[in-house]
């Protein structure tokens, strides 16, 4: 019986694919999805755009391959990934020099058409009133202030640039889990409506999208995460996939981690909303009706999924301006190391005020203390802290009061409260941005997606 | 008696745009009837309170023995333009964690001990 083996290459940009390697060389994998796109990575990558038109792209992309490829092509496995950013063509070309510079041979895909920045007023021309979907925003309000606007789009496109012979398939904005649900639907012949198969591979996708969130990393528990096994060689999930769907779903051999029920069921919740209704440009999965039998020696069968025919409209989601944040920071020591972090707020606030600075919103964190628990740091502890960091942020429609807040912080070294520690640096102005999930009829969409493949 | 999820769950977090959201599971089937029972929509707003969040959407799934929670308009309007250290949401399980539920003694996490 056919089985095919998709393996997960990067959980965002910057991840590492030097466990990657093992699931080409041990694992018998077949293609790696790989994923390089956060909801908010093409705010970065805009950026890079913007100071150089032939950028806009997940850069990772070109060592990742470069240091893979020779193993990749030995064993005859393929990438599918979304590193194309905001600019496949740019990614392409990159590589394609790499690659000849090496006098390597690749057939690089590339799929275009998610970006529908430049087509907001025609979109809005043929009806689409593109509202924030959670609050009914007229989407008016940020229009001027955007950077970018991509449509998640879904496996389809993937499979056809497969079919036509790529080994190298190299997207924009799709949804995470269709780098996978697109191989395994070219390698079986599924049907685009036979839901219960767009389901299972669906939800392989979704779990294999998170890199080592899928094998046992950030398994979030007390004291369980100590019993994962060798994390410094954790190896990335992969999926052995059967024509009907179901799967075996484990990591290559002679790896740390750990396959699990409890592993994997952690990562099937995770960024998920209703999980009766998960929705993609495929299909909407059922969670409810998954089965995962946990076999040992880190193998879970799954099986189960069952899906409901796809949405009509595309998911979008933009990306703003939306003012500055300034950041300053400062440490003290024992003793009431809280009490000294508390006062210097307490002086900056009223030398922010003093100087008539227009800051929206002030935010006060003690790190040691509630930085990372908020309202649910156990205050049985602030008075006896053995030190502790002040941070302070402050929300402002102007970047020199951003820049300028943190510059207020090092004098308190010698004029404020005792015991300081070093100070490591100024936190220059950083942007603030604001997201805007919206739904695009998909055949406006779908009618500009483009697969051009390019033989090097 | 009152125990504190951790004792008896584990959880990760995520973020969606504004949402803060949670999976928590029980580790046994006897575990996941008590959660279902104890975590109510009413109980996780009142623990989250200090985060000024919006609505919270809970679903059971006893497949895998896990309530789904969403907490709506919890993240500064999302991580990048959130001011916290936080900004991700990555700790909202951890804090979760810390809840005290009402539970029976003799649970089987409670009996390891």
């Amino acid at each position: 019986m056919k089985t095919v083996r998709v393996g997960a290459g990067l959980g965002f940009y910057g991840d590492s694919w030097r466990p990657v390697r093992a699931s080409i060389e041990r694992g018998g994998v077949q293609y790696i999805a790989s994923d390089h796109l956060s909801e908010l990575t093409l705010a970065i990558l805009q950026k890079d755009r913007q100071k150089d038109p032939s950028a806009g792209y997940a850069r990772d992309a070109v060592p990742m391959l470069t240091e893979l490829w020779p193993l990749a092509a030995k064993h005859g496995v393929k990438f599918v990934l979304n590193a194309g950013g905001l600019n496949p063509q740019g990614a392409r070309e990159a590589i394609a020099r790499a690659f000849r510079d090496k006098g390597w041979k690749a057939a690089i895909a590339t799929i275009t058409g998610d970006s529908v920045l430049e087509r907001i007023d025609e979109l809005r021309g043929a009806g689409e009133p593109l509202a924030h979907m959670d609050t009914g925003g007229d989407i008016s309000a940020v229009r001027e202030r955007m950077l970018f606007a991509n449509a998640y789009l879904g496996a389809q496109p993937i499979a056809r640039a497969l079919a036509q012979g790529a080994d190298i398939v190299l997207t924009g904005r799709v949804a995470d889990a269709a780098l996978t649900l697109g191989p395994l639907a070219h390698e079986f012949g599924w049907m685009w409506d036979d839901w219960d198969r767009m389901a299972a591979g669906l939800t392989l996708g979704h779990l294999l999208e998170c890199s080592g969130q899928g094998s046992g990393g950030n398994f979030g528990s007390a004291g369980e995460w100590a019993k994962v096994p060798d994390y410094a060689h954790l190896g990335y999930p992969i999926a052995e996939v059967s024509e009907d769907g179901t799967a075996l779903f484990t990591k290559p051999p002679g790896t740390g981690g750990r396959i699990s029920f409890d592993t994997i069921r952690q990562q099937l919740l995770y960024e998920v909303h209703d999980p009766h209704a998960y929705f993609s440009p495929d299909v909407v999965l059922d969670m409810g009706t998954l089965k995962f039998d946990d076999l040992g020696g880190d193998q879970v069968r799954i099986s189960g999924a069952s899906g409901a025919p796809r949405p009509k409209t595309l998911k979008v989601v933009a990306g703003y301006q939306d003012g500055w944040m300034g950041t300053g920071m400062i440490g003290f020591a024992w003793p009431e190391a809280y009490a000294k972090c508390a006062k210097s707020a307490e002086i900056i606030a009223t030398l922010v005020k003093e100087r008539g600075w227009a800051v929206e919103e002030t935010n006060v964190e003690y790190i040691g203390y509630d930085s990372l628990l908020g309202g649910n740091a156990d205050p049985a502890y602030r008075d006896q802290l053995n030190e502790c960091f002040l941070r302070m942020t402050v929300r402002t429609k102007d970047r020199r009061v951003a820049d300028g807040f943190g510059r207020l912080f090092p004098w308190l070294g010698l004029s404020g409260p005792p015991y300081v520690g070093s100070m490591k640096g100024i936190q220059p102005a950083k942007e603030l941005l604001g997201i805007w999930p919206t739904l695009v009829s998909r055949d406006l969409v779908e009618k500009k997606i483009n697969v051009e493949i390019e033989k090097i | 008696m009152r125990v504190p999820l951790w004792k008896i769950a584990h959880a990760r977090s995520g973020d969606k745009a504004d949402r803060a959201d949670i999976g928590l599971f029980a580790f046994d089937a006897e575990t996941y009837a008590v959660l279902k029972r104890e975590v109510t929509k009413e109980r996780i707003a009142k623990h989250f309170s200090a985060m000024g969040s919006g609505p919270v959407e809970l679903w059971p799934l006893d497949n895998i023995l896990a309530l789904k929670i969403v907490l709506n308009a919890a993240l500064q309007g999302g991580a990048a333009r959130s001011l916290r250290m936080d900004n991700l949401g990555k700790n909202v399980a951890a804090q979760l964690l810390r809840m005290e539920i009402e539970a029976p003694e003799d649970l089987p996490r409670l009996r390891a001990d």
